[in-house]
């Protein structure tokens, strides 16, 4: 490890994406995600987006939209999804969820339901067949 | 011509232990899982930038596909560690370390300068390993 230069940085910078991972749902701003880190807020910036790609800020909001997918997904109201990642407003929810996805709560919801249903009721639609044969696996 | 490999396979001992280790450590995506009866899922995951490519979490169970001696065999081998199933990159290898360690991944080689870049080597639940490289840009 000891090639790499200021291999502490990295650490808190670690620790401060678990933070957000472990608490999107809770009220977050920058400041204290940098407290986390102990960075000042335009540093911790900085080295967040050269190691992640992401600024913190865009980096909760993706957390919170995958987590949202998942609840949806499970079946939760696109309110209940919103407010259990932290998004309280339907409407800036719906509108991130849109932008990052590409789709509403809605039709995300609707779609990855009929996917699993589908799933559910014929699995062999998703399984190459030389596995199902090998498996025993048959329509 | 050959194109591109879709599906994959890494043979696990346990798919409910693989499903944490894959997608709540590693951070995989779930792309299909479905129950193909007596406790068998047909459970495939894709690394976080590679949507294209299925893992297949193969379960080595007793059945068609493998005899109870093959069982026995493959559970020996996989368990002390015989197979290096693929490599992985990442864009930089220490923060990679220092999350995977913090999730309780273990690591058999911390990351270590090589000529290619930096390298790690770690371990998923049922013994097969992986190499996990930031590569020289």
């Amino acid at each position: 490890m000891e090639q790499y230069e200021k291999i502490y940085l990295y650490r808190r910078v670690v620790k401060a994406k678990l933070y957000i991972d472990n608490h999107f749902a809770d009220n977050l701003d920058l400041n204290n995600i940098s407290e986390q880190a102990h960075f000042s807020k335009f540093h911790f910036i900085r080295i967040f987006k050269s190691v992640y790609r992401l600024t913190p800020k865009n980096y909760l909001i993706k957390v919170r939209i995958e987590n949202a997918k998942k609840l949806l997904a499970e079946g939760h109201t696109v309110l209940q999804s919103g407010c259990m990642v932290g998004l309280e407003s339907p409407t800036s929810f719906a509108g991130m969820f849109k932008k990052i996805t590409g789709l509403t709560p809605s039709s995300y919801q609707k779609l990855e339901n009929e996917r699993r249903t589908k799933m559910l009721q014929n699995p062999l639609l998703f399984v190459p067949n030389c596995f199902a044969e090998n498996q025993g696996w048959t329509k | 011509m050959i194109t591109k490999i879709t599906h994959t396979c890494i043979y696990v001992l346990n798919q409910k232990s693989a499903y944490d280790f894959y997608v709540n450590k590693l951070g995989f995506h779930v792309h299909t899982d479905a129950p193909m009866g007596e406790g068998v899922r047909w459970l495939t995951v894709t690394p976080p930038e590679q949507p294209e490519l299925e893992i297949t979490l193969f379960l080595v169970a007793e059945g068609q596909m493998f005899d109870k001696e093959t069982v026995q065999t493959m559970t020996s081998l996989i368990r002390k560690g015989t197979f290096g199933a693929a490599v992985f990159t990442c864009k930089n290898l220490a923060a990679t370390y220092e999350e995977l360690t913090a999730k309780g991944v273990v690591f058999k080689k911390p990351p270590t300068k090589e000529f290619y870049g930096y390298e790690a080597l770690f371990v998923d639940d049922s013994g097969n390993w992986f190499s996990l490289t930031e590569v020289n840009e």
